[in-house]
């Protein structure tokens, strides 16, 4: 590579210091708005009153402990839940693909149960899990609220990842399929080898995103008892009259999405990368 | 070799395949012409099982492998078959490729396998290439190691779905010269192309496919040369007028 011209060089050092001046403005402008709605906020009426009582500096440290304990319980059902998620899902896609009458029931069955829990709102599947399942008073059924509500934010979630394992395998092209069909290949041997490792590529982005919902929604098992992150802070408000606590427990899960986010921006932005620079397999 | 009687093959209510006979001799080189939607990928999708199809009769070697009670897993592995595009498997590299079938299907050791894929590799003139993967190679390149991988089992007759349709035009010529030193080794080769010049000088015989019926088939000299069906003579015309022949 030749020495760069004196035309080059002009160019560099003029995009150089546009650069600095975008910097400069960025950083003036943020401060700006951060000052003008800090003044905003404290000078409101009620700012007092809203300060005592969202963010008091002695009742969150009193309520860390607590706090974190509970969001280790989330983080437990997190890791649990979400493997048996990955399964289940993967599974109920795989089912989805199998062609043929002998695979209808099990085929229809996917499709309804996918249907039934993509479409039934969280919160009711807990209750109807929670309350209802040990209603039956049948041997065998547990009743602790952190086994229940897992299940429920299993059933519910497997539905939507199914969808999205299934966009994937959808979108692996049909060449493929009929390649590795021609090699010899059976159907599920084409799943494993050669479907399958394709479509779990490309659907990372969106699954990655599921995650992070799911991280939140890991804390509504606190409305069936058990003591999680923000049954914690319920219990430690009730007893010190102050909502601090949920302000803390919100932060701890922001904290915990924070991780996964940036992974999920990382991962979609080399994924998009590598499509560009693959192209068709032409 | 391959016997095809009768073949129908309907998709819904469009019928595509019109009660088509064809037959491929050991060593033959057939190649099917055509213009687009003429039928010629469903007759070789239906030929290597891919297809289900309506009625007729499939015979490979002497086998019917269109009865249903023969395992298609266990017949397709008599056929190797090589599409337009997305042949290669994009997460798995060149190597591997070519190796999957004989390790996964039949059983093949790995040490015997690699061995034999890196052989079939050097045959294609890509043994350098083994362990890269797909997408850092050319379109010409690609195809070559997709005949390479449809090779892998030794199988009696290998079918190709215009595999140089879809690559920039200097790659064409690589492509093609492989699949010439095949036909002049014996491979018994049915193909589907638009390269009318290639047609001209690697085919025993021609067919001309036309609304999934099978119009005329001879040698090239007569079919490119001297056609005697109206359609046969209507395709060619537009084939020169486009400068391909
Ligand atoms: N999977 C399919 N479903 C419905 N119609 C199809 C399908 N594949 C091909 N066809 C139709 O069958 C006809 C023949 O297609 P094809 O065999 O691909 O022709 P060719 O390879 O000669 O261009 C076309 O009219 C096409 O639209
Ligand atoms: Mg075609």
């Amino acid at each position: 590579m030749s020495a760069p011209s004196q035309l080059q060089l002009e160019r560099l050092a003029y995009k150089r210091s546009r650069a600095q001046k975008s910097t400069v403005v960025a950083l003036a402008s943020t401060v700006v708005f951060a000052v003008a709605a800090w003044l905003t906020i404290t000078n409101a009426p009620g700012w007092p009153r809203v300060q005592a009582s969202f963010f008091d500096w002695e009742t969150a440290k009193k309520s860390l402990p607590a706090l974190l304990d509970g969001l280790w319980l989330n983080v437990r059902v997190l890791v649990v839940c979400g493997v048996l998620i990955l399964v289940i899902g993967l599974a109920i896609a795989a089912v989805r693909t199998l062609r043929g009458p002998v695979w209808f029931p099990l085929r229809a069955l996917a499709i309804a149960y996918v249907d039934l829990f993509r479409g039934l709102p969280l919160i009711i599947c807990l209750y109807l899990i929670g309350f209802g399942l040990p209603g039956l008073r049948l041997s065998g059924i547990p009743n602790d609220p952190v086994v229940l509500g897992s299940i429920a934010l299993v059933l519910v979630y497997s539905a939507y990842v199914a969808e999205v394992f299934r966009a994937g395998i959808e979108s692996v092209h049909p060449s493929q399929l009929a390649s590795a069909r021609s090699l010899g290949l059976t159907h599920s041997q084409t799943m494993r080898i050669v479907v399958l490792p394709q479509a779990v590529r490309r659907v990372l982005p969106p699954l990655l995103n599921d995650f992070v919902a799911f991280q939140k929604d890991c804390g509504l098992i606190s409305v069936l008892g058990a003591v999680d992150a923000v049954r914690a802070a319920q219990i430690e408000s009730a007893t010190s009259y102050n909502f601090t606590p949920y302000v803390v427990a919100g932060l701890l899960f922001v904290l915990l999405a924070v991780p996964s986010s940036r992974l999920a921006d990382w991962v979609s932005r080399r994924a998009a990368r590598r499509q560009n620079a693959g192209g068709p397999g032409a | 070799m391959l016997e095809v009687r009768n073949l129908v093959k309907r998709y819904g209510t469009h019928l595509v395949l019109d009660g088509v006979d064809l037959d491929v001799a050991e060593h033959e080189v057939v190649v099917l012409i055509g213009s687009s939607g003429s039928g010629k990928s469903t007759l070789l999708k239906c030929v290597n099982l891919l297809e289900e199809i309506d009625d007729g009769r499939i015979v490979l070697d002497g086998a019917d492998i269109s009865d249903p009670r023969t395992n298609p897993d266990h017949a397709r592995r008599g056929m190797g078959i090589v599409f337009q595009a997305f042949n290669l498997f994009p997460h798995l590299n060149v190597l591997d490729n070519v190796m999957l079938a004989p390790k996964v299907v039949h059983k093949v050791p790995e040490r015997q396998a690699r061995d034999r894929a890196m052989e079939l590799l050097a045959k294609v003139g890509l043994a350098e290439k083994a362990k890269a993967y797909p997408d850092r190679l050319s379109g010409g390149q690609q195809q070559r190691v997709a005949i390479a991988r449809a090779l892998a089992y030794e199988p009696k007759l290998l079918l190709l779905d215009e595999i140089t349709s879809a690559l920039d035009p200097e790659l064409v010529g690589e492509v093609l010269t492989l699949v010439r030193e095949l036909a002049a080794s014996g491979t018994t080769l049915l193909m589907a192309t638009h390269e009318m010049g290639f047609a001209k000088q690697v085919a025993d015989r021609v067919c001309f496919l036309d609304g999934g019926a099978l119009i005329e088939s001879g040698p090239p000299s007569q079919i490119l040369e001297a056609p005697e069906h109206p359609r046969t003579q209507q395709f060619l015309s537009r084939i020169i007028q486009a400068g391909r022949l």
